[in-house]
């Protein structure tokens, strides 16, 4: 689905952050990006989604390559990677069910036809009574569900989770990882970066780690 | 058992209530108004109102200028001095005639012995008997001001017959008149350019500095695989409303102004205060153009809001992929 070949990445004239990196993520596979704080996670994370272009390197994204994908043809792909960013990115002026609802209300699609489905989405992640509630309002753990409904509304392919766990207590990051290997169950491919190692023994799944701007992966 | 139910009977209150809340209308992309949205309005409302003064002032003045470019080359002067063994009455008839022969001239009317005399009792008192005096005579030759007659043909058929007669068309006069007219009006554009490029600069930082605080909500819609053109069209349409709305105040103000100062001069005519600006600046009525010029002012300044929050967006969406992310 994803691949990386010898990717490289630097900012300007600086040093390479990223070097070599070469992976690939499977469909329906689940995996833990792991690092060190200020490895390159969030950097990797954004080549993933696009919002980046490497300065070397071949990346393959739903079998095209980066290089050539259009400006134009980017809001269509990113439709089918979910993000879930490490400070939420909620709009603070809309409900929890209107930020949720987002990403198909930037379709043009009709509130009637996607109600049902973003209101059994937000009482699947246990949000079902905080609807109506304005982000400021919501507690860590409630945003950080209401930003992972956000990202799966639209069944993408792939879930990128940046931190998910990093604002909450140990009982809710066991939650929100049981909610990621159940998405996974149903078929999307999850990538969740953190730096949490507790987190990843509850899991028997492929950890990449990031350290000096290389990648390890352990199958 | 009954507790399980009555709680079971809450919880579908409550998706009832729930359902309800979600049919409502749903919040616009673009919160309606903030802090710098509403200091936008106002910033906007000012401009808008000094512009449209500047430009009724302007307005007001070209159309004085005009009235007195006109008022002043509608007529013509001939004027005969008396001479040593000339009839008067006969030479003042003779080039009245002459005069109304020509085409262009609407009519010659000969100021008689009494209009004379009211003429000069300024400065010779009343009772005055103008045959005791050489007193110049005077004749007012109105002309067509759409085809005005040739002047210098009429004065060269008068003077050969009239050699005491001399014809003025005015002309110096106009000629001054006509410069400073447009010396003022220039001053007027002038100042009106400068007016409308103060507004502009001002409309579009005052709009950029709006969009400073919805540059997350440009990046959420764009995270979230909204298409550039959908958050630019949800911007423009907000700015666009937001500029009318200022844009409209400000008009309506300066229309109020207008017809205040309007209402006041027509109410004071006929006092010599009003008599006197009525002279010097016509009667503050600043004509349908002046109002078509309100209205159009009102539409650029919220097409200028609309196209600037634009720009910004779209100068927003193409940085924010080369931006330096968080470490992490």
């Amino acid at each position: 689905m994803i691949r990386f070949e010898n990717v490289g990445l630097r900012y300007g004239m600086g040093p390479e952050i990223l070097r070599d990196i070469s992976l690939h993520i499977p469909e329906r596979s689940f995996q833990f990006l792991s690092g060190p704080s200020g490895a390159g996670k969030t950097t990797l994370l954004r080549l993933l989604f696009m919002s980046l272009k490497p300065t070397r390197g071949l990346i393959t994204i739903f079998g095209k390559d980066r290089s050539r994908i259009s400006r134009a043809e980017l809001p269509h792909l990113r439709r089918r990677i979910g993000v879930v960013f490490q400070d939420f990115r909620l709009l603070d002026h809309m409900t929890t069910y209107e930020n949720v609802a987002l990403p198909l209300r930037v379709r043009g699609r009709e509130e009637a036809s996607y109600r049902t489905d973003v209101t059994e989405l937000l009482k699947w992640v246990g949000l079902g009574e905080r609807m109506h509630v304005l982000p400021p309002v919501l507690s860590g753990g409630e945003k950080q569900r209401a930003a992972i409904a956000r990202a799966l509304i639209e069944q993408p392919e792939i879930l990128l989770a940046d931190e998910p766990t990093g604002n909450v207590d140990p009982p809710l990051a066991r939650r929100l990882l049981r909610l990621f290997i159940e998405l996974n169950r149903l078929g999307t491919a999850v990538v969740i970066a953190t730096h949490d190692l507790g987190l990843m023994e509850q899991v028997d799944a492929r950890r990449m780690i990031l350290a000096g701007g290389r990648l390890d992966i352990y199958d | 058992m009954t507790d399980l139910s009555a709680r079971h009977g809450e919880d579908q209150h409550a998706e009832r209530a729930g359902t309800q809340r979600v049919q409502r209308k749903m919040a616009p992309i673009v919160p309606a108004q903030n802090i710098a949205g509403r200091a936008l309005v106002l910033v906007i409302a000012i401009m808008t109102f000094l512009s449209c003064l500047t430009f009724g002032a302007v307005t007001l003045v070209r159309d004085t200028a005009t009235v007195w470019e006109n008022q002043i080359s509608r007529e013509a002067t001939i004027q005969i001095k008396p001479m040593e063994g000339l009839d008067m009455e006969a030479a003042l008839a003779q080039a009245s005639q002459i005069a109304g022969e020509f085409p262009g001239v609407k009519s010659a009317r000969i100021v008689d012995r009494d209009a004379t005399a009211r003429l000069l009792e300024p400065w010779l008192g009343s009772g005055l008997n103008i045959d005791e005096l050489p007193v110049p005579r005077l004749i007012i030759v109105t002309i067509d001001e759409t085809s005005p007659p040739d002047f210098a043909a009429m004065r060269a058929a008068i003077t050969p017959k009239l050699p005491s007669a001399s014809l003025d068309d005015h002309r110096t006069w106009v000629d001054r008149l006509v410069a400073m007219a447009r010396t003022t009006v220039t001053i007027g554009i002038a100042v009106l350019a400068l007016m409308l490029a103060a507004t502009v600069l001002t409309v579009v930082f005052a709009t950029r500095g709006a969009m400073a605080g919805n540059g997350h909500i440009i990046e959420v819609l764009h995270f979230v695989g909204a298409e550039a053109r959908f958050i630019a069209r949800e911007f423009r349409h907000h700015f666009l409303v937001t500029g009318m709305k200022g844009a409209a105040a400000g008009g309506a103000a300066a229309v109020f102004i207008f017809i205040v100062f309007s209402w006041w001069s027509s109410r004071n005519m006929a006092t010599p205060q009003a008599d006197q600006a009525t002279a010097l600046f016509g009667n503050f009525a600043i004509g349908s153009a002046g109002y078509l010029g309100v209205v159009l002012m009102v539409l650029v300044i919220g097409a200028l809001t609309a196209a600037t929050s634009h720009v910004t967006v779209v100068t927003y969406l193409s940085d924010i992929d080369v931006r330096q992310p968080d470490a992490g």
